[in-house]
């Protein structure tokens, strides 16, 4: 990390130390995580290992209970007056995370707005951008994403892959440093993961900062310079693709990885006989 | 007994104002209702506790008490505490207060009907809390809540002729006094009925309008 710093500058992203509790259950048991400009972090694991609470609190959507998180130098969600913590203001907290765009697992698009208004409405509502500048933006993005077409579609009148890409298009129209991606294709018919990918993908090769909650291995191995394994609110690995997927040999990760081939595995040849089976 | 609309006819300047006189009290009482209801609703909801417990025991007492003793609270009892209101002011202030509970049960259904994810996004945008509440929350609740606020509208309507008690010369209290000098209680409380129920089919048929108004992008999805 420290010759990350020393060498990017000043993270996007800095982690530090993170707990989050619900209640008497440690979600989070001290994360250290920074995400440098234009890094792609892919963070894997088991469910329930706290990987979306981990880009939840990034967000500030789940308040994290000890440590600190920086975005962009600042501290988020909080003020420290002689080293005590203080909550600071919604209105402080959505300044200090204003150039962080967040994309929903369930979308979360607005149902009584067309795809056009739903990325159009941000930039009215929360940059007083005047309503044709803003559509002409909104336009823009849908094009971006390949939706250009369908901009007076309402959410319900399109797919689910559809649904998330303008649900990127609106988080991009707000110009962010950096894209948090929350499972963004777990909600998909497997048949419309491969467009939301692939919007994700021309992302990351604009250099777009991302780091991306999933369970698609193969896009983390593709694209993420760095992958993340959590496991029972800790990270246990980190490194690139290689480094993880291939090098480590941590049992969890191991056994972690094993569930995920075999579940992807659908049709072998010889199923009858095993490969490594001994010829009759 | 003779049945005899001309009891109507022959009285009808008195029947015009005590409808006229209903129509305003219902509609500025309704007004006013839907507005404190969703104040209510708005500060129960999205502000401190502090603020939420008087307003709770505000709705609690208006729900548990008849609004007849409200009325006679407000009207008799409100100048021992220097509230000295007329007729007119103590019974539209009532009804609006007494609608307003009512109301304000609805909004709070219908913001609780809109999924959190969709605020999340929204704040997430950097989007304030009152534009949330204006331009994500209350058009998509409006198609859910109109028909229960059209309904507690109806029953306001009907509500009106309690002012009759405090002195006000609404319709209720108009054929009353008409029934009593003319004994046409028949008639009298025939065209009574009607008009209500009048009330009720404008209330309906104009909420249908509203409903597919509010409601094109639910509509829309359907084909």
């Amino acid at each position: 990390m420290s010759e990350q710093t020393a060498a990017g500058g000043r993270p996007i992203i800095d982690v530090k130390g993170v707990w989050k509790r619900f209640g008497t259950v440690d979600v989070l048991k001290g994360i250290d995580l920074s995400i440098q400009k234009s890094e792609v972090t892919c963070i894997i694991g088991p469910s329930g290992s706290g990987k979306s609470t981990l880009l939840r609190c990034i967000a500030f959507l789940e308040e994290y209970s000890e440590g600190e998180i920086y975005i962009e130098g600042e501290l988020l969600g909080f003020s420290l007056e002689n080293g005590k913590r203080r909550r600071v203001s919604d209105a402080e907290v959505a300044r200090v995370r204003r150039n962080v765009g967040f994309v929903f697992q369930q979308f979360n698009l607005w149902p009584h707005m067309t795809a056009l208004e739903n990325v159009a409405a941000p930039l009215r509502l929360a940059r007083g951008i005047p309503r044709e500048d803003a559509a002409k933006r909104a336009r823009a993005m849908l094009d971006k994403v390949g939706l250009s077409a369908r901009a007076d579609a309402y959410p319900s009148q399109l797919s689910g892959g559809q649904q998330q890409r303008v649900g990127i298009a609106r988080a991009l129209a707000m110009e962010p440093h950096i894209m948090l991606f929350d499972e963004p294709t777990s909600a998909l018919d497997p048949e419309l993961v491969g467009e939301v990918l692939q919007v994700m993908r021309d992302l990351a090769r604009e250099g777009m900062t991302m780091a991306v909650v999933t369970h698609e291995m193969g896009f983390a191995a593709q694209v993420a310079d760095k992958v993340v394994f959590i496991d029972r609110g800790v990270i246990a690995v980190s490194g690139s693709p290689e480094q993880v997927f291939r090098d480590n040999d941590n049992p969890r990760l191991r056994q972690f990885l094993q569930n995920y081939f075999e579940r992807n595995v659908f049709w072998q040849s010889g199923d009858e006989t095993p490969a490594d089976a001994p010829a009759l | 007994m003779t049945f005899n609309l001309a009891i109507l006819t022959d009285n009808w300047p008195l029947l015009l104002d005590g409808m006229l006189l209903t129509i305003f009290i219902w509609v500025v009482g309704t007004a006013i209702g839907l507005a404190i209801g969703l104040a209510v609703a708005v500060l129960q909801l999205f502000t401190n506790r502090w603020l939420a417990a008087p307003l709770t025991f505000y709705v609690a007492v208006m729900r548990g008490t008849p609004f007849l003793i409200q009325l006679f609270v407000i009207y008799y009892g409100g100048p021992f505490f220097g509230l000295d209101l007329t007729p007119l002011v103590a019974g539209v202030g009532g009804l609006a207060l007494y609608g307003g509970a009512y109301f304000s049960e609805i909004f709070r259904a219908g913001f609780l009907s809109v999924p959190p994810g969709q605020i999340e996004a929204a704040r997430m945008m950097g989007i304030s809390r009152l534009a949330i509440i204006r331009h994500v929350q209350l058009p998509q609740m409006l198609v859910i809540i109109l028909p229960a606020l059209a309904n507690m509208t109806v029953l306001l309507s009907k509500e009106t002729a309690v002012l009759s008690v405090i002195t006000v010369n609404e319709m209720t209290s108009v054929v009353q006094s008409i029934g009593s000098t003319t004994f046409a209680f028949a008639e009298t409380l025939l065209f009574l009925a009607v008009v209500y129920w009048a009330f009720l089919e404008i209330v309906t048929a104009l909420a249908r309008r509203l409903e597919k108004r509010v409601g094109r992008f639910t509509l829309r999805n359907q084909h």
